[in-house]
């Protein structure tokens, strides 16, 4: 005796992404804050201190948030014009900001009024950043050049006029106080040594450029500039390492994860790309509501920031520890595991004489409906609506096995109009879906076959059965469009690839049983 | 053409056991069934065929233990003749001629010397009617026997055995036929007969489909097409018969069968559960359900311990009293085709085909026994007449035999066809096939051809299907691209090819793989595998390729096609160019995988033709003219387990694999030489199967102390082991005496013990001697102290008795001397 075989679910292909450990890290952060600006949001930059408050460049304001706070711990609301740029110095005490307006303005992070007022550029100032050292100030402007300028005495100390385009970002050397890195609208970057007083290194990346990163051992650059992102090694002299073209818009921002082995970057395109920097293939990708300006990390990514064209400053905290153990927890054995397990676990000694049980076979509850031929009760079951809904396939599979054993139509009809109401709702729901079409169209006509005597009668039936009308026009709609893309798409294929001449002995002779008594008859006259 | 007198085509295996009601013997030991021209007797505890008694020239139609003497069996035939078979033994005792084909036999305990045969109706030979004739089986001491002594009993009966039975002890038979159920009566000489009417108004249909008899009372159960049990009452009154209806099976029920005290009925159908009603209180039934496949015959054993179902899949199923299935005895199952090709398991060599719906069966050839069945479908199979359900259509095993590529396919009547391609993986650990791959819908169509790639050292496994879609797709073993721990490789799609939008036919890879072919109509593609590009087409003369098949071994330079319209091509894959051609309707055309020959079974007026030839040489290795009846379309080349070492030229083709065919009707064939005949016949002469000892836990005990010995006894020791006689024979006088006379344990262990201790005599007189040398040196112990302490070597004897040191001969002659001496001068001082 043979026992009952379940009914087979049919496992489908998970659609979507695949699980990594990067999905599964990038996607453990809470629903993101959302914050209004006064304007498109430029810049975002982190305190390189505790308690790491970011400084968020907007308008004509820079806001300061404290890591957990909705509302800005401080202002910043002396700009004439729009703001660029807000950087923190290395200790977190300082704070300087480009401006519209030429002026390049040096904060107390404490204080409120500017502490002191760097006048020279002729035009916007989009970046400003600190040396090293802590006692300079890079700046690049629209007016094409570079400073250096000293902030104890607010003198200009240097100015470079190589760029022949707007200067758009820039970045100093952690490591070494003397050199900083520029990238311009002229698509090139030039690394400037202050010792010497020119650029010691151009790269040219072939569009404006947006954004530059320094990785933290200083022997890699990234730039953004276009659609591109480009890895560029120092240590070789600029030499190009990868070119990545994920994006479908100007990259705009560019940044690393804390232990550096990841990098992101955000673009117009309302995408945030996760890439990894062994092999920079993309591994996580987020999506926002509008374009991204500026993006930055907290540090041990404990939050992303990103601010985008439409003023909304997008906040992402990391989950804490318990949070993310309460989805687990989920799965926690109810209380009774323990009593039923009493005694499983025990092993057997040397002597001990097995009394073996037959093992009880579980069967789920539509099966044991089916089991017992109960087709109706058994279809029943798998429409309940927690089956129906997340597991939308075993009720599928019912009908499936309903079907091959030939009973579907004893299984469907005789319902009520609530019975019939839940299972048009399955349909309708569910149809139109590829992997269930098959199986679901028969159901549908024979719920038709059966009960069109009763059309009519109830007004929920004759709704359902309208809009599963309607859903059927507009899915024919969409197949015949589908099917018209398919033909385009084949003529461009069939007319772009090369065709290939296969080599055919038999093709100058048709018959190849002509040529076969030919061949048999070579050696014949070889040996005479 | 040369006649090979000595190579034949034989029957191997695979005969039917469900034809007949097998019989369960009086001590319920063995069951007898009737197979093909056969009688087999199966010992029901361990399923195994203990001899077959073989005598008879035609089909077996009936099987009847002799009512008188429950050690005989009669056996009837179509050939005209009834045996009467000593079946422990296995001899034949007497042969009864007829003259005509019997068709089923039945008999009772109170018609002594007269059995009752179903035969066709004398007068006329050609109309289906059948008549009950008894036979009086005349008293004669020779072998064989005319029996002319007929007497019609009852004319029109069926010649379904189910159909006619003995009731009450014998004082009437019951037949059934058609629409009708006839009543005779012995002492009364008279027959009542009842009649249905074709339909009822509900449509049921009331034909008969068998008769069983209540053995104490006066009442026979009917079983009805339309799956009603009628239990009849009265019915030796013309008009005041009764009948009760019993309904529970939803089609025909095929078998019924009342147990020997009559406390229960049995009854199974097309439905395969098996009902056990209670006499009386029909109400309450017990049901055995899933049994496989539909009931065709229930016999119940004398003692009413043992159950027994046979099923239309060829199989008979043992249970112990409607609990539990003890025992199935499987046949090999023949559907009405074999829908996949039959193949050979490389790993156990074992004959694979679909077999059970929804199944593979995996059958020894040489053991003729089914090994095991491997589900394919997974589904629990409905009983239900004109349902379609999921068939395996397609099997193909890789070289190696560590993966399995099914094709099943569902096609209802106006809904698409449902496919899917599964691929089953070899288990070491289970030693079975587990399930890898799912692919549902591999193709838009059916399947018409799938093969792997048979390279051995290939990295990478590989299958092809061709589909009637147009396209033929390979399919790949790989490791999924984001490694997960919990999940292996699997299979996936790596090429799909077509040629001009026509339809693939046959597939076929060279022997180590680096070329596939694949004919569309009458062009031969050649492709590689490893870069997917077409490397040539060959093409045929203008039909379709049959065949397929590339050369082995010296001839893999050739490919072999056969057309639909007779003509065999060898194309040289070297030169691309036709080799020779020959003109042959070709039916089959299959390679050897160890040798390079080839069969081709050749259609030929009605009847199979077989040629065995090299791809390389003009001439046929073997041929034989008219191998049965029919084409041959199903047929495999199965490895064999030893080599033959024929050195005759016709039958060294024999000598690695054997060719096994199947028949039109369904015969599995093959080819043997003599020599291997009288091999056989040598060693089934010596095989002898001891199942006396029942598996009891005593069984158990003894029988793992017998296999600790064994090995001992083979490394040497036993020159050292002596043989205990005397113990062994009080153990089995100890086991075998009944408890209740045997005396006290205190009394019986010391008796038990001493049995068990090993006579040293031997020894024990070469220490007392060497102690008497001993103590001649001392001279001072006296004859008391001697006899002490010689009492005392007596006592410790035994226990040392193994260790005692053994003397060569040499030394024991020497000692014997020393003896001789001793004594004359021992007995010297004693008289001094």
């Amino acid at each position: 005796m043979a026992s009952f075989k379940p009914t087979k679910v049919q496992v489908y292909p998970k659609l979507g992404e695949k699980v990594t450990q990067d999905t599964l890290y990038w996607k453990n952060y809470k629903a993101p804050v959302q914050i209004k600006e006064f304007g498109a949001i430029t810049n975002i930059d982190f305190s390189p201190v505790a308690p790491h408050n970011f400084a968020v460049t907007a308008f004509t304001r820079i806001h300061i948030y404290g890591p957990f706070s909705q509302e800005p711990v401080k202002t910043f609301t002396r700009f004439k014009d729009t703001a660029y740029c807000g950087r923190f110095r290395s200790d977190g005490q300082l704070l300087v900001a480009g401006c519209e307006d030429s002026v390049v303005r040096l904060f107390d992070v404490s204080g409120k009024v500017a502490l002191r007022m760097f006048k020279g550029h002729t035009k916007a100032v989009h970046i400003a950043d600190f040396t090293s050292d802590r006692y300079q100030i890079l700046t690049g402007s629209d007016d094409y050049t570079c400073r250096l300028w000293d902030i104890p005495n607010a003198t200009e100390l240097n100015t470079y006029q190589e760029h022949t385009d707007y200067i758009r970002c820039g970045v100093t050397s952690k490591l070494n106080r003397d050199l900083f890195i520029t990238g311009s609208y002229d698509h090139t970057l030039k690394l400037f040594d202050a010792r010497a007083d020119k650029s010691v290194m151009t790269m040219d990346h072939g569009q404006p450029v947006e954004s530059l990163l320094l990785y933290p051992s200083e022997g890699l650059l990234v730039s953004a500039g276009g659609r591109h992102v480009k890895v560029w090694d120092l240590l070789k002299g600029g030499q190009p390492l990868v070119s990545l073209k994920n994006h479908h818009k100007t990259v705009t921002c560019l940044c690393l994860s804390s232990n550096g082995h990841r990098l992101l970057s955000a673009s117009l395109d309302r995408h945030v790309k996760v890439y990894n920097t062994t092999n920079y293939k993309v591994v996580h990708n987020f999506d926002y509501a509008a374009s991204i300006l500026s993006l930055a990390l907290a540090p041990d990514d404990e939050s992303i920031v990103v601010g985008m064209t439409n003023s909304i400053l997008s906040i992402k905290h990391r989950k804490s520890l318990e949070e993310s153990k309460e989805i687990s927890g989920q799965q926690r054995r109810q209380p009774s595991y323990r009593v039923f397990v009493k005694g499983k676990n025990y092993v057997p000694k040397q002597d001990d004489y097995l009394v073996s049980k037959p093992v009880k076979q579980h069967l789920a509850k539509y099966d044991k409906q089916l089991k017992k031929f109960n087709v109706s009760k058994a279809l029943d079951t798998a429409l309940e609506t927690w089956t129906r809904l997340r597991k939308p396939e075993i009720t599928v599979a019912v009908i499936k096995e309903l079907d091959r054993r030939g009973t579907l139509k004893n299984a469907l009809a005789g319902r009520d109009e609530q019975g019939l109401a839940r299972l048009l709702n399955f349909l309708i729901g569910n149809v139109v879906d590829p992997r269930f079409a098959p199986v679901l169209v028969t159901a549908a006509e024979m719920i038709l076959d059966i009960y069109q005597s009763v059309i009519g009668q109830s007004p929920v039936v004759d709704r359902q059965l309208l809009r599963l009308q309607e859903l059927l026009e507009r899915e024919i709609d969409y197949q015949q469009d589908l099917l018209e893309v398919l033909g385009m798409l084949d003529t461009m294929f069939a007319s772009s690839l090369p065709r290939k001449e296969v080599p055919c002995p038999g093709a100058s002779r048709a018959n190849g049983l002509a040529q076969g008594e030919s061949s048999i008859s070579r050696p014949q006259v070889q040996a005479t | 053409m040369v006649e090979h007198g000595d190579i034949r085509v034989v029957h191997r295996g695979g005969s039917k056991i469900n034809f007949r009601e097998p019989v369960i013997t009086h001590d319920s030991r063995y069951l007898l069934c009737a197979s093909g021209e056969c009688v087999k007797v199966f010992s029901t505890s361990t399923e195994e065929c203990i001899h077959d008694l073989r005598g008879h020239t035609g089909l077996v139609t009936g099987v009847l233990l002799k009512p008188s003497n429950h050690l005989q069996v009669y056996s009837c035939s179509a050939d005209g003749t009834v045996r009467l078979w000593d079946y422990t033994d296995g001899i034949l005792i007497k042969t009864y001629v007829i003259g005509y084909p019997v068709y089923s036999i039945c008999a009772s305990a109170n018609h002594e010397g007269v059995i009752f045969i179903v035969t066709p109706m004398l007068s006329d030979k050609r109309s289906d009617l059948f008549q009950l004739v008894a036979v009086d089986l005349p008293q004669s001491g020779d072998q064989l026997v005319e029996a002319r002594e007929l007497s019609a009993v009852l004319s029109d009966v069926s010649s379904n055995p189910a159909a006619i039975v003995f009731g009450r002890g014998g004082e009437y038979i019951a037949s059934a036929n058609g629409l009708h159920l006839e009543v005779y009566f012995f002492k009364k000489q008279k027959p009542y007969r009842f009649s249905f009417k074709e339909d009822n108004k509900k449509g049921g249909k009331n034909t008969f489909m068998c008769v069983a008899c209540h053995p104490k009372d006066d009442c026979i159960a009917t079983g009805h097409e339309d799956g009603k049990i009628r239990l009849w009452r009265n019915f030796n009154h013309k008009k005041e018969y009764t009948y009760s209806t019993l309904h529970w099976h939803h089609s025909a029920v095929s078998s019924l069968c009342f147990t020997p005290e009559g406390t229960n009925l049995l009854s199974g159908g097309m439905e395969s559960v098996l009902v056990q009603w209670r006499y009386n209180q029909e109400s309450e039934r017990d049901f055995l359900p899933r049994l496989g496949s539909a009931i065709t015959h229930i016999t119940v054993s004398p003692d009413g311990a043992l159950f027994c179902t046979s099923h239309s899949d060829n199989k008979i199923t043992i249970i112990q009293s409607c609990v539990k299935v003890s025992a199935v005895i499987q046949g090999l199952v023949k559907g009405e085709s074999v829908r996949t090709d039959m193949m050979v398991d490389p790993r156990s060599k074992s004959l694979v085909l679909n077999g059970k719906p929804g199944h593979l069966q995996f059958y020894s050839l040489q053991r003729d026994k089914l090994l095991y069945n491997l589900d394919i479908v997974q589904q629990e199979y409905i009983h239900e007449s004109g349902l379609e359900q999921f068939e395996v259509v397609k099997a193909a095993f890789d070289a190696s035999g560590s993966w399995l590529a099914t094709v099943e396919e569902r096609k209802q009547k106006d809904a698409e066809l449902e496919l899917n391609l599964k691929l089953w993986a070899f288990d070491e650990q289970t030693q079975s096939f587990v399930l890898n791959t799912t692919i549902s819908a591999p193709h838009e169509a059916r399947i018409i051809a799938m093969c792997f790639c048979h390279a051995t050292d290939s990295q990478t496994t590989m299958l092809v299907s061709t589909s009637k879609d147009g396209h033929f797709k390979a399919w790949q073993l790989a490791a999924p691209a984001h490694t997960e721990a919990d999940e292996g490789p699997s299979w996936s799609c790596d090429f799909v090819g077509s040629y001009h939008g026509l339809v693939p036919e046959c597939c076929c890879f060279s022997a180590d793989g680096s070329l596939l072919a694949v004919s569309f109509q009458e062009v031969v593609t050649v492709w590689s595998p490893a870069s997917w590009e077409l490397l040539t087409t060959l093409s045929q003369p203008p039909k379709a390729v049959r065949d397929l098949c590339f050369g082995r071994l010296s001839c893999s330079k050739y490919l072999l096609g056969t057309t639909a319209n007779s003509l065999l091509c060898c194309w040289n894959l070297l030169t691309c160019s036709l080799e020779w051609s020959t003109s042959m309707d070709i039916s089959l055309l299959l390679a050897d995988p160890l040798t390079e020959n080839m069969a081709a079974f050749c259609c030929q007026a009605g009847s199979t033709d077989l040629f065995v030839f090299k791809p390389s040489e003009p001439r046929p290795v073997f041929s034989q003219k008219a191998v049965c009846s029919g084409k041959v379309t199903r047929a495999v080349f199965a490895p064999r387990e030893e080599m033959l070492e024929s050195c005759e030229e016709s039958s060294q083709w024999l000598n690695h694999s054997q060719l096994y065919f199947l028949t039109p009707y369904m015969d599995l064939m093959t080819f043997t030489t003599k020599a291997e005949e009288d091999r056989l016949m040598a060693s089934s002469k010596q095989l002898v199967i001891d199942d006396r000892v029942a598996m009891t836990p005593f069984y158990l005990l003894l029988g793992k102390h017998r296999q600790q010995e064994d090995p001992d006894s083979v490394s040497g020791l036993s020159a050292e082991r002596r043989p205990l006689p005397q113990c062994s024979v009080a153990i089995k006088e100890l086991l075998q005496t009944p408890a209740h006379v045997l005396p006290s344990t205190s009394f019986l262990c010391s008796m038990f013990v001493q049995s068990l201790l090993i006579s040293v005599t031997d020894g024990r007189e070469e220490t007392k001697h060497a102690e008497e040398e001993m103590e001649s040196e001392k001279e001072e112990e006296d004859s008391e102290g001697e006899m002490e302490s010689s009492t005392q070597r007596q006592e410790q004897a035994p226990l040392g008795g193994q260790a005692a040191p053994t003397l060569t001969k040499a030394q024991h002659r020497e000692l014997k001397r020393v003896k001789k001496l001793d004594h004359s001068w021992f007995a010297h001082l004693l008289h001094s």
